[in-house]
């Protein structure tokens, strides 16, 4: 159960990576550390809202509004470093957009470190978090909230991109870029979109995720560096992808510590290994296909 | 005041050597490696463990250190050969951190997180070079800078040099044109790493100690700036971006200002020369190389 | 006498045979060209012959040896060269180090043993070597009347002249048989004159040619043989007149007259 809900989140966060390098063939570096704002957004609006109010209905309503308030922030920050950081390199050298990225991803990182502290804080789960016995099956509240956040919001996300004519717009986008600017859509309008709902959905998964394992400033990386590895071996480039590899790598690193005996210590190593394991097999990920450079 | 000058300068020396080693694989061969302070802690851990364990002179540990970073990066350059230029910065990434998770981990070999205490000064012909003098030291770095500078020009002016911009420009073509290009790569990769562990061994007869927390993904990505700040594909512009990066890292210190500015600043000003750099000036301070070739000067030769 | 052929080559792509059992023949001192529609098959047959891909099925001879599915750069050192559909330039790089990396392999005291030795070398024995490489590198430039870009980037090059750099550039590496892949493309009347002219003295200095092309007055003018391709298969193999005059090659071109 652990490992579902570990991979559900990667693969709310690995959704994000994967957006964005469907549209741009661009791997956002900065892409964990927006989840790590996040995370503070929510914390912060949290302990704000909901003052000393015990257990109960308004911190749980007051949770949700705090996540809807980083999953905006945090759309907008997507937005504005796109615009900044992004935008002017879109036809410059293959390396110049991945160096910004590295740039922003440590202007976000340490300015969290100067604002808030190194310390890591304590996010109170809104609700007593006590295991509840369902049919045999142990779970927590909180990991019945995560399932039930990241189907929701995966589930929207399918349905977005499918059905609605934006999200058209995007899957045209990311399959040929100067076709779709014929055809009359926004392009740029569409990246930005992608950007931000990308960053929406990482927020989410930031607080998510610190509600288990706290929130610091480095955690972007880490954590955003596993939804990467999550993406890859879905399939960058593929949303499908990105969920399917989320929860494989959540499950594997979960069964890693508890059946395979690795060290904690290690179990970081385990997503690199991983990464570097499907790379060296199957490097376009398992619902991916092998893009063909054209001669 | 004078005596922190110096210390600048050592590490100045010290990075130096690093950003040759990045600039060969990605200024001149377009790979994107993020995994230098990998290759550093390995040349630094090398020495370390052979000076206290087995007795070692700092002069003997020195082939080791340069054989078993050059090892790694061949280790790490072989299977990332197809990756593109951001999968490959991951993967390197990913290298750098697990060398560095090892090494927290290995108690046994590298005692841990406390790391190796009490490595012995480096002695040259019986007198030992004390890193508390930096004089002495600093020669010793500067003489390092010299050797590798003249010779990685050398290379880069040689078929060697044009062959890995070749790779780095268009891969398809250099192929066809008769470079092997996976053997180019990954020698690349060696180039770069065996440097960064000359860099590494000279760490650790500087500080004396070595512990894992000295290599982290942040020194990887000082040494990415020293070559964007200076130009990447120009040696003498790793040294000088070297030398700029080290400045801006001390500079609270050198100032007085330490109570004041945060350690954080100057990891956002390096974020921020990256972004800027990059939208702004690309090429760097100094910019690429010169382009010799074409520009006559006697009779149709250099 | 044959220089390079193929033998039932096929490269099929996730049920799609872009070639399909094709026996391409190249006769040595001609010029050789390979039409057909577009989608046809023929950069994925030059692919398949310069190493950037590998056949499905079916071999590859040159020069008495079989070169099927060797990488690129040991069949461009067995003496194969070739240009781009898209241009392919170092574009960084000047004039003079395209085609001084067209010559990479040609020099070195002993061409066994590893470059890397051979710079780490005595400095005059390099410099000697860089020397040679630069003498070279001028006398292609002076063939391709390239001379005046010499410290030019690539990059910064006319089109036309981008495209004859390419060919020295492939020159450069001395091959036997050279792949020209559409080298007329973009080009003006003017300048496929003067590439007409440019591809008959690479066949005066004895170098087969193979080129790929849709401007059909070069090809029918400087070509000896023509084969034709059409979806991946050959069709129709003979000098210009009579590919002219073949039924099923203006069919595969025009389309089939309607009774």
């Amino acid at each position: 159960m652990n490992g579902l809900t570990l991979g559900g989140i990667y693969a709310l966060i690995a959704l994000g990576y994967t957006m964005v390098y469907g549209i741009l063939k661009f791997i956002n570096f900065a892409h964990g550390d927006i989840l790590m704002v996040g995370a503070y957004i929510g914390l912060f609006t949290y302990n704000g809202l909901r003052g000393n109010a015990p257990l109960g209905v308004w911190t749980v309503t007051s949770f949700f509004i705090a996540m809807l308030v980083a999953m905006f922030s945090c759309g907008v920050l997507g937005m504005v470093i796109e615009r900044v950081a992004y935008k002017p390199l879109r036809h410059a050298a293959r390396l110049a957009p991945l160096l910004s990225a590295i740039g922003v991803s440590f202007i976000l990182s340490n300015s969290a470190a100067w604002a808030f502290g190194t310390q890591s804080r304590k996010f109170d789960y809104p609700f007593d978090n006590t295991p509840i016995n369902m049919h045999g099956v142990i779970i927590t509240p909180h990991q019945i909230m995560i399932l039930a956040v990241a189907a929701i919001m995966m589930i929207g996300l399918a349905i977005f991109v499918d059905k609605t004519r934006m999200g058209k717009a995007m899957r045209a986008t990311s399959l040929d870029q100067s076709t779709a600017m014929l055809m009359g859509i926004n392009v740029d309008r569409v990246i930005s979109l992608t950007f931000a709902v990308g960053s929406a959905l990482a927020a989410t998964g930031g607080i998510l995720i610190s509600l288990d394992f706290k929130a610091y400033p480095s955690m972007g990386m880490m954590t955003g560096l596993k939804a990467f590895v999550a993406a890859v071996v879905g399939g960058i480039g593929n949303i499908e992808g990105a969920m399917l590899g989320g929860i494989i790598l959540g499950l594997l690193e979960t069964f890693g510590v508890a059946v395979l005996g690795i060290p904690t210590g290690m179990k970081d190593t385990i997503a690199f290994g991983v990464l570097i394991l499907i790379l060296l097999i199957k490097p376009e990920g398992i619902l991916g296909h092998a893009e063909k450079e054209k001669v | 005041m004078l005596n922190f000058f110096l210390l600048i300068l050592i590490y100045t020396c010290i990075y130096s050597l690093m950003a040759i080693g990045q600039n060969v694989i990605s200024g001149y061969t377009g790979m994107l490696s993020m995994c230098q302070a990998g290759f550093f802690a390995i040349g630094s851990y090398a020495t370390a463990i052979l000076a206290t364990k087995c007795g070692w002179s700092f002069w003997a540990t020195l082939p080791v250190s340069i054989a078993l970073s050059a090892l790694f990066g061949f280790l790490i350059g072989l299977p990332t050969l197809r990756l593109k230029g951001d999968y490959l910065a991951i993967a390197t990434l990913g290298f750098g951190e697990i060398v560095r998770n090892v090494l927290n981990n290995w108690d046994s070999l590298t005692n841990g997180p406390m790391g190796i205490q009490d490595v012995p000064m480096a002695t040259i012909f019986g007198k030992k070079i004390n890193p508390y003098s930096k004089v002495g030291f600093l020669f010793l770095c500067i003489v390092f800078v010299v050797i590798a500078y003249f010779l990685f020009q050398r290379l880069a002016r040689s078929r060697m040099g044009r062959a890995l911009e070749a790779i780095r420009e268009d891969e398809i073509a250099a192929a066809s044109t008769g470079i092997n290009v996976t053997k180019y790569k990954v020698v690349s990769f060696m180039l770069g790493a065996g440097v960064a562990g000359v860099a590494g061994s000279l760490q650790a007869v500087f500080n004396l100690s070595v512990t894992p927390g000295t290599y982290t993904f942040m020194v990887s990505v000082m040494v990415l700036c020293m070559i964007v700040l200076g130009g990447m594909g120009n040696f003498l512009a790793a040294i000088l971006g070297s030398f700029i990066i080290q400045l801006i890292s001390y500079f609270p210190q050198l100032t007085g200002l330490s109570s004041v500015i945060p350690p954080q600043f100057k990891q956002i000003l390096f974020g921020l020369i990256l972004v800027v750099m990059m939208i702004w000036r690309p090429q760097g301070i100094m910019g690429r190389r010169e382009h010799l070739y074409g520009a006559d000067k006697q009779g149709g030769k250099k | 006498m044959i220089l390079l052929n193929t033998e039932g080559l096929t490269r099929e792509f996730g049920g799609i045979l872009a070639v399909n059992d094709v026996d391409f023949v190249v006769e040595q001192g001609l010029i050789t060209g390979l039409i057909g529609p577009n989608g046809a098959g023929k950069t994925t047959l030059f692919n398949n012959m310069t190493g950037l891909d590998v056949p499905t099925k079916g071999k590859v001879h040159f020069d008495g040896k079989d070169i099927t599915g060797m990488p690129a750069y040991t069949i461009c050192r067995l003496g194969i060269a070739r240009t781009f559909q898209n241009i392919r330039l170092f574009k960084e790089l000047t004039v003079a180090e395209n085609i001084m990396v067209g010559c990479h392999f040609k020099t070195g005291k002993n061409p066994l043993k590893g470059r890397l030795l051979n710079s780490f070398h005595s400095y005059f024995h390099l410099q000697n070597e860089e020397d040679d490489l630069y003498a070279r590198a001028m006398h292609w430039m002076e063939f391709f009347k390239l001379t005046d870009f010499r410290k030019e980037l690539a990059k910064n090059l006319p089109y036309g002249h981008q495209r004859e750099l390419e060919i020295a550039r492939a020159m450069a590496s001395g091959p036997k048989l050279l792949f020209l892949d559409e080298p007329a493309a973009g080009m003006n009347p003017q300048e496929t004159e003067q590439l007409m002219e440019t591809i008959c003295r690479i066949r005066d200095a004895g170098v087969t040619v193979v080129l790929i092309e849709h401007d059909m007055k070069l090809v029918m003018n400087i070509c000896d043989s023509i084969t034709v391709l059409n979806y991946g298969e050959k069709i129709a193999v003979g000098t210009p007149k009579e590919i002219k005059a073949n039924p099923q090659v203006i069919e595969a071109y025009l389309g089939k007259e309607e009774d």
